[in-house]
């Protein structure tokens, strides 16, 4: 990979700093994918800013009803965690599954999360929870966060600090994997949050991930994987490859919703 | 840019690129040749290590990330006439065919075998997931794992 | 003793690679070293108008740019193929000459046209990238099904077809056909597969200038074969001043066998600028520009009487071969494919036409199996369609036209020694529980899913060998092995083989041979592979030899050894070698308590007091073993799957493989390269596709895009073995290496047909052709 002045910060003020001075800066989370992307030279930023040193941003924590999971929270450390496995598990359930052992070990939520990779796995979640990225200077509602393809509402330099997600009733995550890559290729969260209000968070299947209305429809007339099966999927924008057809994709998508909501009336 | 980390129990001083993968140091700097790289996409695992306590991939940590780690590599597990459980466990359920994913496997194996999970045979195969292997099918290696897994409990 | 054969002795390989110490190619680094990186086209085909490698020379850090041209005029010719084809109208196969750097056009993405030289890898990356290339784009013929009215890629062959052969007989084919009640017939492809060994190729270059000797280590699976290429046809340096060393290889399964463009530019650069080069390919060049398996498309028909007795069998095949033919691509598609198209089974009458066929993909060659996975995907599925079309059990109707009489002359070519095919598909049935799947079935049905059970008799030829058979079919080299047996005058025993192991075991395996035949301790013999500078000569692994061809050279070294060792014991001990018994490491004077051990024989053999006339000093022994026929391991596997038909996905949950190997040296590794084999079987079934577009882009250029078998993706096997020695050679042994890989990809292709309830189904079944073969079922 091309050289790059390479900075660990300390201090969030500092990260900020360093970044906005980069000619052409970027923000070092896990480096799951910025590593490797750097490899193959489709990125070759002048600064890296690691954020590794920033203990501020990882953890989990509780805030009112809220769970909040610092930016720089590894995978593993979220599938571990006991206040997620409490308030969210299938939070958890979906952070042990994200790629595999050694990716879990060092990618990170917010790494995930600002990288907007329309197969991973958090988007669906940020998404069904109506979580809040809360970033260094705002607040960014789930609904408006995920533009498109790679695209999000963060600024140039914004750094997501932390991740706040609402406690839903219960809720379920699937996925089917992608037989190489095992990012998804259509993943499902659903989130029951009491009183017919069900949210669908899909992955995988669209340019970025999106609330899936037409399955949430039908989920709140009637919480049974049965209820999604005359639903139309409408499959126009999907993504289409070699793992899978926007056709295949949407079958992908209901069969995952309807074994989340399975999953979901079981727990 | 300069670095110390501590590799197989032995703090090391070292003047690296910050482009410098953690699997370039240990090849090349350290000699440490053991930790292979078999991809260039983080998928094969080939260049495993333990990093402070946990299994990553060597390939996918830069310079500057491993500042002050403590980074555990197959030469650091165990040798000839002192092998660790699991690297005798590879050995005795032939595990292994040519040995290059190896010693990556070993050291994804290590947080399987000291989660203090029980393990079973689909726990093992799917905590091998970041691990390709292209001899064995995989049968001997998921032994290997249970026998040091059992060897340990 | 510990060691002997037939005992699953644990692997003494084993120890260097468990800790870190095993030294792979990649592993070495020389005083000095530059890096080489190579320029590669982004193009499937086009003209190389100009390379302007003015800037990239200029770039820090570089220290030679070399360009096909520069080659050329260094004197570097065409890597050759070395295995002459004929077409049936009698004309030689139309080869298109590859030079290892292109020079005026290139024909593939991935192809390389220049390399650069540098003080440190990332000068040499930049300074790759900074050569200015010329291309003229030209529209390629990427795809297998169009190549032949596509664009042509080579001046002078037509319809890009290098050869078009035959084998059989056609006429009576046609008869069998005229009369039969019915006949099974399917069109499938046999999909492209990218061998992806997980250490990518790799080669260190060293000159000597006071011997002008270059030193090439490599990943190589046949270091004298490279040489030899190297020397004789490529014209890099005498074989006496080159020497390549292939130390521990991380994997081969064909796909180092090649002699490929980079290593020879590698070498040639070293003594160019008289400085060692090192270059290791990333992954995404491997994907690129080593040489694929497989890719055939074939239509496929078998004539029967009304009771499902097989009366003739007819083919048709196009194979690609890719943009130039690799070192052994012409043999796939014709010798190691249409003469293994009886199967276990008394076809009278068989008939193959194959059109070998150039595209603008990346060369296709030997890849485990090469061939014989074909031929067998092509009978197996045919077999096992046919039973369900007649309502015949699949086990009763291979049963009906199993061979029993041996040794059997095949309509194509072959004569089988030995093999007993009832018996390994009696204990096939038994151990994967046959009887029990109805019920199985029934469970799985219950739970939504669907359940499929799939057959596959296979047979083999392996043994790599004979070499007057192969020439006259058409190879350019012979097929024998050397072994040399030395032993040391303190009694230990160095062990030669022109055989290589990588991944194989034979460190271990052919020490057991030895001190078996010795009986001594194991421990006391050493095996060495691998260089040309010390074994004299080798045609190296592939094709399950290693054991037949290359086991047997070490037999009758031993052998003579022994004999030497009654000539010398007859002397010491004052009666003739005619009277000397050899037994368990012993050398007694028969009807006397005289003895000597093998270690005093050694040390006496090394301190000749008194010798008489014709008795030489020394204790070692060579021999080239040149066996007369294939060995022709067969088996039975059944694989039974569960399919998943909301999400199309297919799992394996069980696969049962009963193989005949002949006599066993190690249970142990043979089980092991079963179970290597069988997940690369499975992984073609299910898994692996290497796709390219119409562009000739390769869209499968990762492990993020091409599905290797993952531990989650495989059960683990039951595996057996059932034996028929094999007839010819010493050891009894046919070889083990490929068989999984060959029998697999039927049995699981006949399982997910038989639980969707389709005919056929294309390979690798993906999720979304499982889900959509459902949607039409």
């Amino acid at each position: 990979m091309r050289d790059f002045a390479y900075h660990r910060p300390s201090n969030l003020a500092d990260a900020l700093s360093l970044r906005q001075s980069a000619e052409d800066g970027a923000y070092l989370a896990g480096g799951m994918t910025l590593i490797p992307t750097l490899k193959q030279r489709l990125a070759q930023p002048s600064d890296l800013v690691d954020l590794g040193a920033l203990g501020d941003l990882a953890g989990v924590r509780t805030e009112g009803g809220a769970l909040v999971i610092g930016a720089m929270t590894r995978h593993a450390a979220v599938a571990a965690s006991p206040d997620v496995q409490r308030a969210i598990p299938a939070l958890a359930a979906l952070a042990g599954g994200i790629g595999d052992p050694q990716v879990r070990n060092r990618g990170t939520i917010g790494g995930s999360v600002a990288n907007s990779d329309p197969a991973a796995d958090y988007p669906a979640a940020v998404i069904a929870l109506g979580a809040t990225i809360r970033t260094d200077h705002r607040e960014i509602a789930a609904a408006d966060y995920f533009k498109d393809l790679f695209e999000t509402a963060l600024q140039s330099g914004e750094l997501i600090r932390e991740i706040a997600f609402p406690v839903p009733r219960r809720a379920a995550y699937r996925k089917f994997p992608h037989p190489a890559s095992r990012y998804a290729v259509a993943g499902v969260f659903v989130a029951d949050f009491g009183a017919g209000d069900i949210r669908v968070g899909v992955t995988g299947a669209g340019p970025c991930a999106f609330r899936a209305t037409a399955l949430e429809q039908a989920l709140a007339a009637r919480l049974d994987p049965a209820a999604l099966d005359g639903v139309t999927i409408d499959s126009s924008r999907f993504n289409s490859d070699l793992a899978a057809s926007a056709e295949f994709r949407a079958q992908l998508v209901r069969t995952m919703a309807k074994r989340a909501v399975a999953d979901l009336i079981a727990a | 840019m300069k670095l110390s980390m501590v590799v197989n129990g032995v703090p090391r001083e070292i003047d690296a690129a910050p482009s410098a993968l953690l699997v370039d140091i240990l090849r090349s700097d350290l000699r440490l040749t053991g930790t292979h790289v078999g991809c260039d996409t983080s998928q094969c695992g080939a260049c495993t290590v333990r990093m402070n306590g946990r299994a990553v991939k060597s390939c996918t940590v830069l310079a500057g990330q491993a500042e002050g780690a403590e980074v555990t590599t197959i030469e650091g597990l165990g040798a000839p006439g002192a092998l660790h459980p699991l690297q005798a466990a590879f050995q005795e359920t032939h595990g292994l065919q040519c040995g290059f994913c190896t010693p990556g496997m070993i050291m994804a194996a290590l947080d399987l075998v000291e989660s203090g999970e029980r393990l079973d045979e689909t726990k093992v195969r799917e905590g091998l997931a970041g691990n390709l292997c292209r001899c064995t099918g995989y049968h001997n290696i998921v032994r290997a794992v249970l026998l040091a897994a059992g060897a340990n409990a | 003793m510990n060691g002997m054969i037939g005992q699953p002795v644990r692997r003494r390989e084993d120890i260097r690679f468990i800790t870190g110490r095993g030294r792979y190619t990649d592993d070495l680094a020389a005083a000095g070293q530059a890096y080489a990186v190579f320029a590669r086209s982004p193009y499937a085909r086009a003209r190389l108008a100009k390379v302007d490698t003015a800037a990239a020379k200029a770039s820090p850090g570089v220290v030679a740019v070399f360009t096909g041209a520069d080659l050329a005029a260094g004197g570097i010719a065409a890597l050759p193929c070395g295995w002459l084809v004929k077409s049936t109208d009698g004309t030689d196969m139309k080869v298109a000459p590859r030079p290892p750097l292109a020079i005026s056009v290139v024909n593939f993405v991935g192809e390389p046209y220049a390399v650069v030289i540098a003080d440190s890898l990332e000068a040499a990356r930049a300074g790759a990238e900074a050569i200015e290339a010329d291309f003229q784009d030209l529209p390629p013929a990427a795809n297998l099904a169009t190549a032949m009215d596509g664009p042509q890629i080579h001046e002078g062959i037509e319809q890009n077809r290098s050869f078009h052969w035959a084998l059989g007989n056609q006429a009576k084919t046609e008869a069998a056909f005229a009369a039969a009640a019915h006949v099974t017939r399917l069109e499938f492809a046999n999909n492209r597969l990218i061998p992806n060994a997980i250490e990518p190729r790799a080669c260190l270059a060293n000159y000597d200038a006071a011997s002008d000797e270059i030193t090439l280590t490599t990943t190589s699976q046949n270091p004298h074969l490279e040489r030899l290429v190297l020397s004789a046809f490529v014209g890099l340096a005498p074989e006496h001043k080159l020497r390549v060393i292939s130390p521990d290889v991380g994997g081969g399964f064909g796909s180092k066998i090649f002699i490929y463009p980079e290593e020879t530019a590698a070498a040639w650069a070293a003594r160019e600028l008289r400085r060692a080069v090192k270059w290791t390919a990333d992954r995404s060049e491997a994907f690129l520009s080593d040489a694929h398996g497989r890719d055939h498309l074939t239509t496929a028909e078998l004539a029967m009487d009304a009771q499902g007795t097989f009366l003739g069998l007819r083919v048709h095949t196009r194979a690609n071969l890719g943009a130039y033919l690799s070192t052994f691509a012409s043999s796939v598609p014709t010798y190691l494919y249409g003469t293994l198209l009886a199967g276990q089974y008394r076809t009278p009458a068989i008939w193959v036409e194959v059109d070998g066929v150039y595209t603008n993909t990346a060369p296709v060659d030997a890849y485990r199996g090469a061939g014989r996975p074909e031929a067998t995907y092509v009978v197996e599925r045919l077999v096992e369609t046919a039973a369900r079309e007649l309502k015949l059990d699949p086990a009763e109707i291979r049963r009906r036209n199993f061979i029993h009489e041996f040794p059997y002359e095949t309509p194509v070519a072959l004569v089988y020694d030995i093999g007993d095919y009832e018996q390994s598909l009696a204990r096939a049935l038994t151990l994967a529980d046959v009887a029990g799947f109805p019920q199985r079935r029934a469970e799985a049905e219950k739970r939504g899913m669907k359940r499929g059970l799939g057959y596959s008799c296979y047979i083999e030829a392996c043994g790599l060998a004979p070499s007057q058979l192969a020439i006259s079919l058409g190879a350019g080299v012979g097929l024998y092995e050397s072994g040399e047996v030395r032993v040391n005058p303190t009694g230990s025993v160095t062990v030669f083989t022109g055989s290589h192991s990588h991944g194989q075991g034979h460190e271990t395996t052919f020490a057991q041979v030895v001190a078996t035949k010795f009986g001594i301790p194991i421990e006391q013999v050493e095996v060495v592979h691998g260089d040309t500078g010390r074994m004299e000569f080798g045609l190296g692994t592939y094709g399950s030899r290693s054991l037949a061809v290359g086991g047997s050279a070490l037999v009758k070294s031993a052998e003579k050894v022994i004999e030497k060792g009654k000539k010398i014991s007859g002397h010491m001990l004052e009666t003739t070698p005619d009277d000397i018994d050899f037994e368990d490491g012993v050398y007694r004077a028969r009807g006397t308590n005289r003895q000597m051990t093998f270690g005093e024989v050694a040390l006496a053999a090394y301190v000749p007091a008194n010798f008489p006339e014709g008795l030489e000093p020394g204790l070692s022994e060579k021999t080239f073993y040149d066996p007369k026929n294939f060995t022709y391991p067969a088996g039975s596997h059944i694989a039974e799957v569960e399919i998943d038909p909301e999400t199309g996905v297919v799992k394996v949950v069980a696969f049962t493989a009963v193989d005949d190997f002949g006599e066993i040296i190690n249970p142990m590794i043979v089980e092991g390269q079963v179970h290597g084999g069988v997940a690369q079987g499975i992984g073609q079934a299910l898994l692996e596709h290497g796709v390219y577009d119409d562009t000739g882009q390769l869209i499968t250029g990762s492990f993020m895009d091409y599905a290797m078998p993952r531990a989650g993706d495989l059960p683990s096997f039951s595996v057996e073995t059932t034996v028929t020695p094999c007839t010819h050679n010493p050891l009894g042994a046919k070889g083990c290496g490929e068989a999984g890989a060959i029998g697999a990809p039927a049995a699981i292709i006949n399982a997910v047909t038989d639980a969707l309830g389709v005919k056929d189904i294309a390979m690798p079944a993906s999720p979304e052709r499982v889900w959509r073969a459902l949607q039409g079922a």
